[in-house]
């Protein structure tokens, strides 16, 4: 790399000169650290406060439409979420939309990373550049080229195109991140399994799909998140029907109900429980197969010395 | 060689990419021929658009809409570069300060992705809003007659100003910032940053000669990730700006929406499209880096 010729350059020039290295004083060294990291927990309040602002909120009991100023402590919009006319509607629709094209860009993809990082084939790059791209295209640009197919096929726009997009702008993350997990293991396993005489639907199905499930899991799990948060592209292809996001937008100029804020901070809430989950799960799973692989090498060295 | 490696190496593999490239060939790339073929007719939703290969649409579009495209690169290069220097020190103090609790420091600045991107954007509506705390914090401390003599604000007020848009794009788009930085950072080999030193760099000269270049696919990555959506955004522009901060993207997307007017906001978006393309490669060049993914 350029960069590091870089570096023994620039070091072999110091050390040409030869100073001696000044001691700074310990008081401005310390002031100097600590300055870097008072300066993250800023930036740390930055990106929380609107979040506990959302929260917050969603226990406000405004006197106008507007809720945009503190009033009144209240459980209200908590136990009645779904008390705005439209908001189930809207968070129904959005919610079947996510599951389903999850499940579908998540199959597409899983296929598609398989593809990528087990065969040498002739189009390779261009592959990786097709998927590439939809991820470097500004979502107004996608949104509003599916909406000029859709009209100049005289296409009505409603579930199915929403549909249609969600699964588009999918794809290139579930194989990016599913790619990443079949790049990691050991493909040892499946010749071992191969070799016990495994045809290779058993391998991929008792060896492959165990081993890259926690990517496949971590790929549609991205997918659900985008899905239900996608506001451009779905705006530009929904017609008539009304999604989660497309409901807030709807409700931004003439008031946004507590009821946006309660639903919020339940996705907000169910999306970080979930990632404990899923951090305790691998921690567990890590400490599990550490203990059985250990077992299984002192079995091994028994077997040996016998 | 054994039987996998065979299999794998002769089973070919365009049955498995079939369906996900025809999704993306029909509902990616078919539509941005059907883009451009739009952006060169003419005509109204009552009568039709016929296709009558008029160029001049772009110049039209372009000339009508300049104020609102050069406000879009101001604004998104600013919330870029904003978001870059928040960005830079939190991802070294995670990757280099954050010990066993780099998963957790990572979590929490991917959290403001956990709630939906109209909220946490009417959060900032509720933050920066005339009679909160903030807004008369900076009245009262004078800030808000510096920035408004500086053209940042208006009117002694926060919302609806340039500045509550820039603020919000750079929000909503800090984390694709800072996670390809924290990458780029953390895999920086400590021991080159200990040679430095012995070999009597200061601190400041280490960073500069190692760090700093060893970061620049982060960079690279990072000012993209977050400049890219930035331009096309329009949704900051709607909830925290006002008639004189429209963004290039609020008119393609009224274009579309509400006039109709589908010529003319697809040459927009298709001149969007190019000059993003264009910058990419030029970018790509100047950095030096033409590994995009």
């Amino acid at each position: 790399m350029a960069a590091g010729t870089e570096v023994t350059q620039a070091t072999g020039a110091q050390q040409d000169t030869a100073q001696p290295r000044k001691a700074p004083s310990r008081f401005w060294a310390r002031v100097r650290y600590q300055l870097l990291n008072v300066f993250a927990g800023l930036a740390f309040l930055y990106l929380l406060v609107p979040i506990a602002v959302v929260i917050l909120f969603s226990f406000n009991d405004p006197p106008g439409r507007f809720n945009f100023t503190w009033h009144k402590f209240s459980t209200a919009a908590w136990q009645h979420p779904f008390a705005t006319p439209g908001i189930q509607d809207a968070v129904v629709l959005s919610l079947k939309i996510a599951f389903l094209s999850t499940i579908i860009a998540t199959i597409l993809g899983t296929l598609m990373a398989l593809a990528l990082a087990r065969y040498s084939f002739r189009g390779r790059s261009v592959t990786n550049f097709v998927i590439f791209l939809p991820m470097a295209t500004p979502e107004i640009v996608m949104g509003s080229s599916l909406l000029t197919l859709f009209i100049s096929i005289s296409f009505n726009r409603g579930f199915t195109t929403i549909l249609i997009a969600h699964i588009m702008f999918n794809i290139s993350y579930v194989v990016v991140t599913v790619k990443a997990r079949i790049y990691g293991f050991d493909r040892r396993m499946e010749e071992a399994a191969m070799d016990l005489y495994a045809n290779e639907f058993t391998t991929f199905r008792k060896i492959t799909l165990p081993l890259i499930m926690p990517g496949v899991l971590a790929a549609a799990m991205l997918a659900f998140a985008l899905s239900i948060d996608d506001f451009v592209i779905t705006q530009f292809n929904a017609g008539p029907d009304i999604t989660f996001p497309l409901f807030i937008y709807g409700a931004a100029r003439t008031g946004v109900p507590v009821q946006v804020n309660v639903i919020g901070s339940m996705i907000f809430l169910i999306a970080i429980g979930l990632m404990a989950v899923n951090i305790l799960y691998q921690n567990y799973r890590g400490k599990r197969d550490a203990i059985a692989i250990s077992g299984a090498v002192r079995k091994a060295q028994l077997a040996e010395a016998t | 060689m054994s039987r996998v490696t065979r299999l794998f190496r002769s089973a070919p593999a365009y049955p498995l990419l079939l369906p996900g490239m025809v999704w993306l060939a029909i509902f990616f790339f078919v539509p941005m021929y059907y883009l451009l073929d739009m952006s060169l007719r003419t005509g109204n939703l009552l009568d039709g658009f016929n296709q009558v290969y008029r160029f001049a649409n772009y110049g039209d579009a372009i000339r009508e809409n300049k104020e609102q495209f050069i406000r879009s690169i101001i604004y998104a290069a600013s919330a870029t570069a904003l978001a870059f220097c928040i960005s830079y020190p939190l991802a070294y103090v995670i990757a280099f300060r954050g010990g066993r609790y780099k998963n957790f420091l990572l979590m929490l600045v991917i959290a403001p992705f956990f709630t939906n991107y109209l909220i946490r954007t009417l959060a900032w509506e509720t933050i920066l809003a005339d009679h909160g705390i903030v807004t008369s914090t900076f009245r009262s401390l004078g800030i808000l007659t510096a920035t408004d003599k500086l053209g940042f604000t208006s009117g002694q007020r926060l919302l609806a100003t340039p500045l509550a848009v820039v603020t919000g794009i750079t929000y909503n788009y800090l984390p694709f910032m800072t996670l390809p930085l924290y990458v780029s950072l953390e895999k920086i080999d400590k021991r080159l940053l200990e040679a430095a030193l012995d070999l009597y760099a200061n601190r400041p000269r280490a960073f500069m000669r190692v760090t700093l270049p060893l970061s620049l696919p982060g960079i690279f990555a990072g000012t993209l990730l977050t400049f890219i959506p930035a331009i096309g955004d329009y949704i900051n522009a709607y909830l925290l700006g006002s008639t004189q901060t429209t963004m290039i993207g609020n008119v393609i997307q009224s274009k579309f929406l509400t006039f109709n007017d589908y010529p003319s906001a697809a040459a927009l978006s298709f001149t969007l499209m190019a000059g993003i393309m264009v910058f990419v490669i030029i970018y790509a060049r100047i950095l030096g880096t033409e590994d995009l993914a």
